[in-house]
């Protein structure tokens, strides 16, 4: 194992449960780079929900609360009020964050509360079998839509700015060391920070929905889509279709913060 | 071979006890270092190996973008 896995990883819980190939992995270990770079092991409050994606940080040897389906927000909220010292930072998939989970993320960004959360979106129910989720492209054939996905995807991080969200970002496991310094800088930022993360699920999106056998065929697609937001500001709406926008979308301080406000009327 | 070069590549380690045999590494390589190994590890996957390691400009995209942290590239110290 990396040196990181060897000082951060929680050995027996390994080996880990994702899938060969499964960005969920490729996350982790760009966090855990992150974690070590920050300095921050020692002040960690980890939260996750329920699928594949929240089992990420199960595998990080400090204190976690791997909580129930959609629920990661309401304990987080909880865990950061009572110890604001904590860096709290929530893992959690599309199915849990904006399916079963929706309304606990809007209101999490409405009151801008000194969070992290990352979105790992692979566009599926993972965990259970490959079910449609909020983000599964339009006509996609999944499990539970063998037509073609009649709705259209969700855009979870247009939702988060207008509830209120202060640091909105987007990355993919296919670049890892913007990965790594977007962790950081959603980390540092002070206020709600939403991360969406496009995670490869080689097992059910990759096989059901994008007709691809193997892996490194999937992060070879994700790659190829990837576009960041300064070169998309040269192209047209036509010419970005398809095309997944990568970088800081979106960062303010006008807002205040929630724990800030609540320390002030539990003083007054 | 010196055109990208940053560091020298002593070695690179790919862990057999948690390679999972996904071969993102293999495809991303931008030198092309690894082969698929053609005999099976003990956990039973066609891992990585390392064919080409003079090639190995050190820009570590493989230990970096690995699923299950399996891959730790030595390097000698920045020499510029
Ligand atoms: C209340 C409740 N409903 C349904 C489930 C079943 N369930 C487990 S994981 C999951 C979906 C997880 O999807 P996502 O968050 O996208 O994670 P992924 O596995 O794709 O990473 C569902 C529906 C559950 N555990 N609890
Ligand atoms: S089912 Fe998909 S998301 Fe879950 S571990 Fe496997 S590849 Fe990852
Ligand atoms: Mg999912």
């Amino acid at each position: 194992m990396h040196p990181i896995a060897e000082k951060y990883i929680r050995k027996s819980a390994l080996p880990t449960i994702f899938c060969p190939g499964c960005g969920h992995g490729t996350v982790l270990n760009s966090f855990l780079r992150a974690v070590d770079q920050l300095d921050i092991f020692n002040t960690l409050g980890l939260v996750s929900g329920i699928g594949c994606s929240s089992w990420t940080p199960v595998f990080v040897n400090t204190d976690v609360m791997h909580t129930v389906h959609g629920r990661a927000l309401a304990f987080a909220t909880g865990l950061k009020v009572s110890n604001p010292k904590l860096d709290v930072i929530v893992f959690t998939g599309d199915g849990d964050c904006v399916g079963i989970g929706g309304n606990h993320l809007i209101h999490a960004a409405r009151r801008n509360i000194d969070m992290t959360v990352f979105m790992l979106d692979n566009g599926i129910y993972g965990m259970t079998g490959g079910q449609v989720s909020p983000t599964t492209p339009a006509d996609a054939k999944s499990q539970t839509t063998p037509y073609g996905n009649p709705e259209p995807p969700l855009d979870v991080c247009a939702l988060v700015v207008s509830a209120g969200a202060t640091h909105v970002a987007r990355y993919t496991t296919t670049q890892p060391r913007t990965l790594i310094s977007g962790i950081k800088k959603a980390i540092a930022h002070k206020g709600f920070s939403f991360v969406h993360i496009i995670s490869q699920c080689p097992t059910q999106t990759g096989r059901y929905v994008y007709g691809l056998t193997k892996p490194d065929e999937y992060v070879r697609m994700i790659r190829e889509q990837s576009i960041s937001l300064a070169a998309a500001g040269k192209r047209s709406t036509e010419e970005l279709k398809g095309k997944i926008i990568t970088g800081l979308l979106h960062e303010c301080s006008d807002r205040p913060e929630f724990v800030e406000t609540m320390t002030r009327l539990r003083r007054a | 071979m010196n055109k990208k070069r940053r560091a020298i590549t002593k070695e690179i380690i790919i862990d057999g006890g948690v390679c999972k045999g996904c071969h993102i590494c293999i495809d991303q390589c931008p030198e092309d270092v690894f082969e698929v190994s053609k005999t099976r590890s003990t956990k039973g996957y066609l891992m990585p190996v390392v064919s080409r390691i003079d090639d190995c400009i050190a820009c570590m995209l493989c230990e970096l973008i690995c699923p299950d942290l399996a891959i730790t590239v030595e390097t000698t110290k920045d020499e510029k």
